[in-house]
């Protein structure tokens, strides 16, 4: 970097800002679908193995060995088959969320008291409506912790995905890279921190407004 | 499945030809790197990050702060991270070994807090009431206790760091990454993804480091709990 | 109306939770299931809504097997209040309570309105009806529980220790309320608990069950108190069953006597010459005013001068048992029971040795019922004319 640059220059984020919109809306699709789909994996298959313990342990391992592989790596392996596509980022980024998504969902499940467990089958609920009326109800709290973690991550993680062009925000990273130009990088640092941090308190948020019950403490003895 | 018979082939031919293993730019030489940029980061992080978590835990201080910090880290994109670091500061190792240990102490950190603090209060008192002085609580209780956070926060920060190692080779380091950036840049697929799956075998070595580890050193007695928990 | 036929159930981990059961438990009444913990009461509780189901034998709802009916279905028709209430944390109150006739298919509103009619009914505010379960205590979160068992209005009602896990106090309220309840409403209730104590208060019938699932015996709450079937039934019942069968016995057997009672307006002389440590002093309509210690009496002037010590409970002949008068007795400063008729006026005292003879005329009342009632009427005749001497 030529000495006298400064960190940012103001000018340039005025000059690119349309563009930069247009990079955020890429961004929000790229780390937060992975989010949405690993959600529509996790809740069934966290229900199989909360109520069948034994398949918990492999499955969370393979989750484990899933999110082990580094980012960068995962990406080239699946460019071979989907080429330089978003799907390419995508899929990694789903399978990442795996590994804190299907504990969460199964840790939400296991916290629905057994006194409550027990009522509700005493009470005649099916086996079905037990868990979609009752259990998972319960779990969304501990749901929504590990879906503020997984989305986090993957905001952070999609700039990533510009080492094969399709890194949302992550463009400015190597761009400021390639042009030895710090403000495109810090702008894109600030800005993925502002989606994450933003994102996590809109999460925050749903939580209190789907789960009013979890808020209220005891009052009376 | 032709497509992955074919990629493991290249991978073999890739593997198997002589001079991947020689001299400057070889796998040996890269994985050093990769190796030594992860390992010095980890060990750095974890003196801070167990020092702080220990400390935040057992005093029950600052608690508030340790959530704030793991959210705002995680927030951080490390690619970002480390290539800003690489534009401010020119190609050498200390700034960025400064930027893997800063992702690699949050996990370290808020882990141990966690562990620390989730040790059940009854049994804090106990040994306070058996005489054991504030040091012994936490060295003979509280640390084994909380042993199985602990080494799952220095897992997830060993897993970040190498990955973020494999990340730092785009603005010109070393490591395994290297093979990667290179191939990418030259369209030499063969490079590409036989470094990739360097890559994932070092971190696979890692996470079965970490489970041996685990299964070494932690108490069996809490093994049974955290399982059936 | 409920009717266990040879019922087992055996884990395949070799332990036998029930062993050969028989039962047969009366409509409308209360049936305790009680025993040690281990004893199989609340498997058996269990197999009635098929939460568990039997190894052997069958269970017969109304003369039909259980097991020709769907589960959920059977058990919608079944209220079931647990210890630990098992309220949904994320439904108000009113909605947990519209639980069951809402899987019934009932629509929204009428299952709140009756909601809101079972809520009165358990004695709490409508305005609870719109708080979350963890905003209430846990005696009102119990009470949430038993409305919302109610709900479809079902015969049978099954609790397992549904008042073991709040305080004493409340317990005591809870169990007085249930009773009022069950007044109203003539469930079929069955009642699982391991407190003999909650078992005799509310119980028509008891079960006990001993270790290993096997029932040691199936009696009313007096007749298991008069004669234990063996040593485990005695020695579950306690030592102080003799107390607790006072319960059983109307004060009115309780053998009592004229003892030292003198008027305010007597002078402290006549209560020197009664020759007790403590004299009983009463007001113009016979009606105790309180105990005073005879060597610590002024040298002259009448009862009304001395210092009176406070009378502690009365019981009365009508209303209370044997157990109040114990209590009585215990608490007197005199440690005499003081007895009363319906007005509030003094029939007679008795001490806590005399009234436990109470439990050995019981006996004898069991087999000669008609005379001895007479006969304790007889009594209370005599104490009532010999006090008006003293």
């Amino acid at each position: 970097m030529s000495d006298g640059e400064p960190l940012v220059r103001w000018q340039w984020i005025g000059d690119h800002a349309g563009e930069l919109a247009d990079y955020t809306g890429v961004h929000l699709r790229l780390g937060l679908l992975p989010v949405l789909f690993g959600l529509i994996i996790s809740v069934p298959l966290g229900i199989v193995c909360h109520r069948r313990g034994w398949l918990y342990a492999p499955v969370l391992t393979v989750a484990n060995i899933l999110y082990a592989i580094p980012s960068l790596a995962l990406f080239m392996i699946f460019v071979n088959y989907t080429g330089l596509t978003e799907r390419t980022v995508m899929i990694p980024l789903t399978l990442y969320t795996l590994s804190v998504l299907v504990p969460a969902v199964v840790d939400g499940l296991a916290s629905v008291p057994e006194p409550v467990r027990q009522a509700a089958t005493a009470l005649g609920f099916g086996p079905a409506r037990r868990i979609v009326q009752v259990e998972l109800p319960i779990a969304v709290p501990v749901v929504i912790a590990g879906v503020r973690v997984a989305a986090v991550s993957s905001l952070s993680l999609v700039a990533v995905g510009q080492l094969i062009g399709q890194g949302g925000l992550g463009y400015y990273i190597t761009r400021g890279l390639q042009l030895d130009f710090p403000t495109p990088i810090v702008t894109a640092i600030a800005l993925i921190m502002l989606l994450a941090l933003t994102t996590d308190a809109l999460l925050v948020l749903a939580q209190r407004l789907l789960t009013p019950w979890s808020r209220s403490k005891v009052t009376t003895s | 499945m032709n497509e992955l018979l074919n990629q493991l082939r290249l991978v073999g031919d890739w593997l198997a030809s002589s001079q991947q293993w020689h001299g400057d730019g070889g796998i040996p030489q890269r994985l050093l790197e990769h190796l030594t940029y992860s390992g010095l980061s980890l060990l750095f992080a974890a003196l801070i990050g167990l020092a702080s978590g220990l400390l935040v835990g057992h005093t029950g201080r600052g608690a508030f702060a340790v959530a704030g910090v793991a959210t705002l880290a995680r927030a951080i994109p490390t690619f970002g991270l480390v290539v800003l670091v690489v534009t401010l500061a020119g190609l050498s190792t200390t700034p960025v070994l400064v930027a893997l240990v800063a992702l690699a102490v949050p996990p370290i950190l808020l882990n141990t807090f966690e562990g620390v603090r989730g040790v059940d209060p009854a049994t804090r008192d106990a040994a306070r009431g058996v005489g054991m002085t504030e040091w012994q609580v936490l060295v003979r209780v509280e640390v084994p206790m909380a042993l199985p956070l602990i080494l799952l926060g220095l897992r997830i920060a060993a897993i970040q760091v190498v990955a973020t190692a494999t990340v730092a080779a785009y603005p010109g380091l070393g490591g395994l990454g290297r093979f990667i950036v290179d191939g990418l840049s030259r369209n030499d697929y063969e490079l590409v993804i036989g470094g990739s799956t360097l890559v994932v075998v070092l971190a696979l070595l890692v996470q079965i480091g970490f489970t041996a580890l685990r299964r070494a050193i932690v108490s069996p007695g809490l093994r049974v709990a955290a399982f059936t928990s | 109306m409920i009717r266990f036929h040879a019922v087992s159930k055996n884990y395949p981990n070799g332990t036998t939770a029930v062993d050969e059961l028989s039962l047969e438990l009366a409509e409308g009444g209360i049936t305790v299931l009680v025993g040690p913990s281990g004893c199989g009461k609340t498997t058996t509780l269990r197999m009635i809504n098929r939460m568990v189901e039997p190894t052997a034998g069958t269970v017969s709802l109304r003369g039909r097997d259980i097991r020709e009916i769907r589960a959920p279905e059977l058990r919608r028709g079944i209220g079931y209040v647990i210890q630990h209430a098992g309220l949904f944390p994320h439904r108000t109150v009113l909605d947990n309570i519209a639980t069951v006739p809402l899987l019934l298919g009932w629509n929204r509103k009428k299952a709140r309105a009756r909601a809101a009619q079972l809520l009165e009914l358990v004695g709490l505010p409508h305005e609870m009806g719109r708080r979350y379960p963890n905003q209430l205590s846990g005696g009102q979160q119990q009470r949430v529980g038993v409305a919302r068992a109610l709900g479809a209005d079902p015969p049978v009602l099954l609790m397992d220790e549904p008042f073991s896990a709040v305080d004493p106090i409340v317990r005591t309220e809870l169990q007085a309320e249930f009773v009022r309840l069950q007044k109203e409403l003539h469930k079929t209730i069955v009642f699982v608990t391991h407190d003999i104590d909650e078992a005799i208060r509310l119980g028509d019938h008891i079960a006990v069950f001993r270790t290993g699932g096997r029932l040691a015996q199936f009696d009313t709450p007096e007749r298991l108190l008069a004669h234990p079937a063996d040593a485990f039934v005695a020695g579950f019942v306690g030592q102080d069953r003799g107390i607790r069968r006072l319960s059983f016995v109307k004060a009115a057997e309780v053998p009592l006597r004229d003892g030292p009672v003198l008027p305010a307006t007597a002078p402290v002389e006549r209560a020197r010459a009664a020759r007790e440590p403590w004299v009983l002093v009463i007001d113009d309509e016979r009606r105790p005013l309180g105990w005073a210690a005879v060597p610590e009496l002024p040298q002259s002037g009448t009862l009304a001068d001395a210092s009176l010590l406070p009378l502690g409970p009365t019981f009365s002949l009508v209303a209370d048992s044997a157990r109040a008068a114990l209590d009585s007795a215990l608490l007197s400063p005199s440690r005499l029971a003081v007895g009363v008729d319906t007005d509030g006026a003094v029939v007679g005292v008795a001490d806590a040795y005399e009234l436990s003879a109470t439990t050995v005329a019981a006996d004898a009342a069991e087999t000669e019922a008609n005379e001895d009632v007479e006969a304790a009427g007889d009594r209370a005749g005599a104490g009532s004319a010999g006090g008006g001497e003293g």
